[in-house]
């Protein structure tokens, strides 16, 4: 079932007064669709559109043309913005620009408070929020002191609080170091794979846009190519034309090919590399 | 010659009370001028305690630091003039940005400096060739600036002082795959025309392993390996087993070598892969 459609929307920001700038769009009539519990991946470089579409998801941007409908609301009719708001979470890049409280578990009780939710049943999401990011046992910390990957998942957690049917994440884990990108990003998969949350991630690293079901490639405002990462990975040449990233992994075997040897599929990760290479060779 | 000596260095944070923690832990090395050199390690490793020590900012609890063979302490109140020689971009440098103008940021070190009126516009102009940024922007303020310039601007701002020794803490942090290309091939390009030090901290392995002839790898405290790019890197097991790994190249290559197929160990690059196991299906005959 199409959880979130998105039909033909192009997107400028309003010019200041006085200017002589044409602002352009930074989105130009882009279409996708969203089912519920997929797992989506949005690459591009910055600049290209990708956060834009990530806050067109949640109503914090409406489309200058065109509609995105979320579970069947139109984004641009006010009266749905806070309903939509409870089915759409959106976690930002800076986990220090998120988090609001002194104590870990207030601040993930924030978003349920602010919702009038009768405060048992919020203790009884908090804790359980909590623990679906693996931070229950920190539930008491102060969030300034935690590590970039914990401040992360604690903003994750205070999503996950309201109940929302999906969560958007705008490059969670470009600020983190690896350790902490890791462990975002087996929270995100398991929040997807266990709790069956429809997750849309906007990334730049190739690697992490691999495990999605599905890609989509944003390059100036349009839709350069979507499909499940096989799909998208494979067109090498195309993503090489626009500068963007391939897994070493798909590289290696890409140029293999170019000199003749016979691989017919490109492979996405280090495994399936070193599995194709040992058939070459057998 | 050495341009940069390490003996015995030790930094024990809060001395004498229950907080006291040791940061870095007897470290020694040299560093040879015009050296590339990566350092590699997790969060709370002591990287960038040791780049503090390193040029000035924190006085080693103990041990010496030496800039061709002086030791860096031996005059505490000219430690500044330290700091014009051994430059260090921190970690998101783009939040330190403060002047009024691109131009009178950059121009802050060599006005410290004491450079004549003269000598700082052309360090200054210099820099900003270094780095990519266009002249026009000079009179514009620092922060009508994309984050990607702003980052540059940061980076000039120490180029422009013209240090014997460039520190950089994760300079590509944050960035897109564009702006990271760009601004590695600007730091190589630096670091090939002035023939200066370059030491590079970085979470990205394939970036070390691109750019740097050596590497150093700390973990909890202690520099355990310190070596070429190449040795650092064939030696995976050890690295995974304090949490650090190898480039995704690398990784592949040796899984293929544990599989019986003659390759070098230590590959770095997608080129250097393509190129060996291209060699070997050849001299197999399988190609």
């Amino acid at each position: 079932m199409e959880f979130i459609t998105a039909q033909n929307i192009s997107f400028k920001y309003e010019t200041e007064e006085n200017t002589s700038e044409i602002s352009k769009n930074v989105l130009d009539n882009i279409s996708f669709s969203i089912k519920k519990g997929e797992f989506v991946a949005i690459v591009g470089h910055n600049g290209s559109g990708k956060s834009t579409i990530a806050k067109h998801l949640n109503a914090m941007l409406v489309p200058s043309l065109g509609k995105v409908y979320v579970d069947g609301m139109d984004t641009s009719d006010e009266d749905m913005t806070s309903l939509i708001r409870r089915k759409v979470g959106l976690v930002l890049q800076n986990p220090d620009n998120q988090l609001v409280a002194s104590i870990v578990e207030e601040d993930v009780a924030f978003g349920p408070e602010n919702l009038g939710i009768d405060p048992k049943e919020i203790r009884k999401r908090v804790d359980e929020a909590l623990k679906a990011v693996d931070m229950y046992e920190y539930r008491l910390h102060a969030p300034f002191k935690l590590s970039g990957g914990q401040k992360q998942r604690v903003a994750i957690a205070g999503i996950i609080a309201i109940e929302p049917d999906c969560i958007v994440l705008d490059e969670p884990t470009a600020m983190l170091d690896p350790k902490g990108r890791k462990e975002v990003l087996d929270t995100i998969i398991r929040l997807n794979r266990e709790k069956g949350i429809t997750v849309v991630m906007v990334t730049h690293f190739m690697e992490e846009a691999v495990l999605a079901d599905k890609v989509y490639v944003i390059d100036n405002g349009k839709l350069l190519t979507s499909g499940t990462p096989y799909d998208v990975f494979s067109q090498v040449e195309l993503l090489k034309r626009h500068r963007l990233d391939v897994p070493q992994a798909t590289e290696i075997c890409y140029q293999l090919r170019a000199r003749g040897v016979d691989i017919s599929k490109l492979p996405l990760t280090d495994d399936e590399c070193v599995k194709l290479l040992l058939e070459v060779f057998r | 010659m050495n341009v940069l000596s390490v003996e015995h260095l030790t930094y024990t944070y809060s001395v004498g009370t229950p907080f006291e923690h040791i940061a870095v832990e007897d470290v020694s090395f040299d560093i040879e001028k015009g050296d590339f050199i990566g350092i590699i390690g997790h969060t709370g490793s002591g990287k960038s305690t040791l780049l503090q020590m390193l040029n000035g900012l924190l006085k080693p609890t103990k041990g010496i630091v030496k800039l061709y063979d002086n030791d860096i302490w031996e005059k505490p109140k000219e430690i500044r003039k330290i700091r014009f020689n051994i430059g260090l971009v921190f970690q998101y440098p783009e939040y330190q940005l403060f002047e009024e103008t691109v131009y009178k940021d950059i121009a802050f070190g060599p006005t410290n400096m004491g450079l004549s009126e003269d000598k700082i516009k052309e360090s200054v102009i210099n820099a900003a060739k270094f780095v990519s940024l266009p002249l026009e922007y000079m009179d514009k303020s620092p922060f009508d600036l994309s984050g990607g310039e702003k980052r540059r601007a940061a980076i000039a701002g120490v180029v422009a002082m013209d240090p014997d020794i460039l520190i950089l803490d994760e300079p590509t942090a944050g960035l897109d795959p564009i702006g990271r290309d760009v601004l590695l091939s600007q730091i190589c390009s630096y670091h090939k025309q002035r023939g200066n030090t370059v030491i590079l901290v970085s979470h990205s392995m394939e970036d070390v392993a691109r750019v740097c002839d050596k590497v150093l790898v700390m973990n909890k405290s202690k520099m355990i390996m310190f070596d070429t790019t190449k040795k650092v890197f064939s030696r995976e097991d050890e690295l995974n087993s304090i949490g650090l790994r190898v480039p995704q190249v690398t990784h592949i290559t040796d899984k293929l070598i544990d599989n019986g197929i003659k390759l070098d160990k230590g590959i770095l690059t997608v080129e250097e892969a393509v190129e060996q196991i291209t060699e070997r299906l050849k001299k197999e005959g399988k190609l």
